[in-house]
């Protein structure tokens, strides 16, 4: 089954209810997920790279793990502890000191690498997980989340939603994809690092690798139609963007919402009434195989 | 029951809202009433609102509802001032069910008979395996409708996405716009006047005037799919 909800804001007022109201959205999807839950949120442009880190098990040292990496890479690392969570902050090389964190560190799992890009997960109720690592009082512009209920692979951490396999991007994922074994391979030998067994975590990789090579964000989901085989509803988050789309059949649920102040994307409408002018909000079914893309850039 | 439901019930006529009640409130409050005009507020996307009803009442909702809304109905008039989710009047016996929006998908899925009314678009799969319903849908439908649909009819006056009535049995298909693609066995069919009369009455009873039915095509099986056929086989 699965939840997501996206809230990407149009009026930067807002930007200080970023989690809140992406939280209340949550709270309504627990039930089509209650396994597991992440969250991606583009807040505040950071001084360099930001890096996310969740343990896999227990605690870890993180500030001995930040120093070791800072002479790997030549630059400072900062660090932030939340919970079981870690953000290293480096002005150093982002896409090698994620490697490098993969390569060497395999207590935890590297969720995410970029200037905005934040991501938390956890295993259990969604709105537990929400509570304990204080999601509701995260700002930013843009944010997706995702309740679990897992069928391809294992219900661990890593294995909950979003991935992020690129710099400042991610991807939720409703439904189930067929051909990712493939799919990994190829990516694997293009010299992508996974970090699970995930059907989603190849989609997010591909559509990165597809952004490396030039494309655009709707460009690259046009081109998932033909390459990524199964069913699924994608919300992908960039810097600063934020798509949707459906795959051809169409059997996974989504309901996009758009006023004035925000655009909105769910599983189901019920997650949706919680935000203010939802009443008055222009709301219709995605169509399949469409790309529906917002920018703040454009 | 409470004394406020007591209360509601004696009166035959009440307003039920979702933000003083629950959802299981609601529904049992309906099913244990067999007539009169309720308003339910606040139904903020609710999944199986007014389900299930067997009674000659009339029940407004004032608000977008979410999956299943008014399945099963017998006798019951409902009315949706919203869109409404996946599986609209789904297995509908008897009644109308009138929504104001759009529906999702699977709308008058299995439905046995009585009206239902979309005035906005439906999307995939709408009046899939029908069995004696009919459908007037003011907007357009999405891919797959009338999936395998046995009896009834499916009225669009917008167009269709693709594979409509695919793998179809003897319900009427109308479509005033245009159809994306047909599916496997279905074809368009000759307007006779028997088809005119009965269209007519269907746009009349959805309250469409201004839709002349000269303007719509009929669709139906060619009745080449159901009839096992062993030169047939590489089709199914």
């Amino acid at each position: 089954m699965c939840g997501i909800a996206g809230l990407f804001l149009k009026n930067d007022a807002l930007q200080g209810d970023l989690g809140r109201m992406t939280g209340a959205m949550l709270r309504e999807l627990c039930d089509r997920g209650p396994d597991s839950a992440g969250f991606a949120v583009y807040g505040g442009q950071a001084q360099g790279t930001k890096l996310c880190m969740v343990s896999r098990n227990g605690a870890i040292d993180w500030s001995a793990i930040a120093r070791r990496l800072s002479d790997a890479i030549g630059a400072d690392v900062a660090v932030e502890e939340i919970e079981d969570h870690a953000i290293f902050k480096t002005m150093g090389a982002g896409e090698i000191a994620r490697k490098w964190l993969i390569d060497n560190v395999p207590a935890a799992y590297v969720l995410s690498q970029g200037q905005r890009i934040e991501i938390f997960k956890g295993v259990g109720n969604p709105a537990a997980i929400m509570d304990r690592l204080d999601f509701e009082a995260r700002t930013g512009t843009h944010a997706i989340g995702h309740t679990r209920m897992a069928t391809e692979s294992a219900v661990t951490v890593a294995g909950s939603h979003p991935f992020s396999t690129g710099d400042d991007t991610c991807l939720v994922h409703n439904g189930s994809l067929s051909n990712h074994n493939r799919l990994r391979e190829q990516l694997v030998r293009q010299g992508e690092r996974f970090q699970t067994d995930n059907d989603s975590e190849v989609a997010a990789a591909y559509l990165a690798s597809r952004m490396r090579a030039g494309d655009t964000l709707k460009g690259a989901l046009e081109n998932g139609l033909r390459d990524l085989d199964g069913f699924y509803t994608f919300v992908v988050g960039t810097r600063d963007g934020f798509a949707v789309i459906r795959d051809p059949i169409a059997c996974k649920p989504a309901v996009i919402a758009e006023t004035d102040d925000w655009v909105a994307m769910a599983s189901e409408y019920r997650a949706i009434a919680p935000l203010p002018g939802a009443e008055n909000a222009k709301i219709w079914e995605p169509a399949p195989a469409t790309v529906y893309a917002w920018s703040r850039a454009a | 029951m409470g004394t406020a439901l007591r209360t509601l019930r004696a009166s035959g006529n009440a307003v039920l809202d979702l933000a003083q009640m629950s959802l299981r409130e609601v529904n049992q409050f309906l099913h244990d009433t067999d007539n009169g005009d309720f308003l339910i507020r606040n139904s903020r996307g609710a999944h199986s609102l007014a389900c299930g009803l067997d009674g000659d009442m009339s029940v407004t909702i004032d608000g977008h509802v979410g999956y299943y809304c008014a399945g099963m109905n017998k006798r019951a008039h409902v009315t949706v001032n919203g869109n409404a989710g996946t599986g609209l009047a789904e297995n509908m016996m008897s009644g109308r069910v009138h929504v104001k929006g759009d529906a999702s998908q699977s709308a008058g899925a299995t439905g046995c008979g009585g009206l239902l009314v979309i005035d906005g678009n439906a999307s995939a799969r709408c009046g899939i395996a029908l069995r004696g319903l009919d459908i007037v849908v003011k907007g357009s439908v999405g891919h797959m409708s009338a999936f395998m649909a046995q009896a009834g009819s499916l009225v669009v006056l917008g167009d269709t996405g693709d594979a409509l009535g695919d793998s179809l049995y003897e319900a009427r298909l109308f479509v005033r716009g245009t159809v994306k693609s047909l599916g496997a066995d279905c074809v368009a069919k000759e307007m006779r006047d028997e088809h005119k009369i009965a269209l007519r009455k269907l746009l009349d009873d959805a309250g469409v005037s201004g839709a002349d039915v000269a303007e719509f095509k009929r669709y139906g099986s060619a009745r080449s799919l159901y009839h096992f056929h062993v030169d047939n086989a590489g089709q199914y």
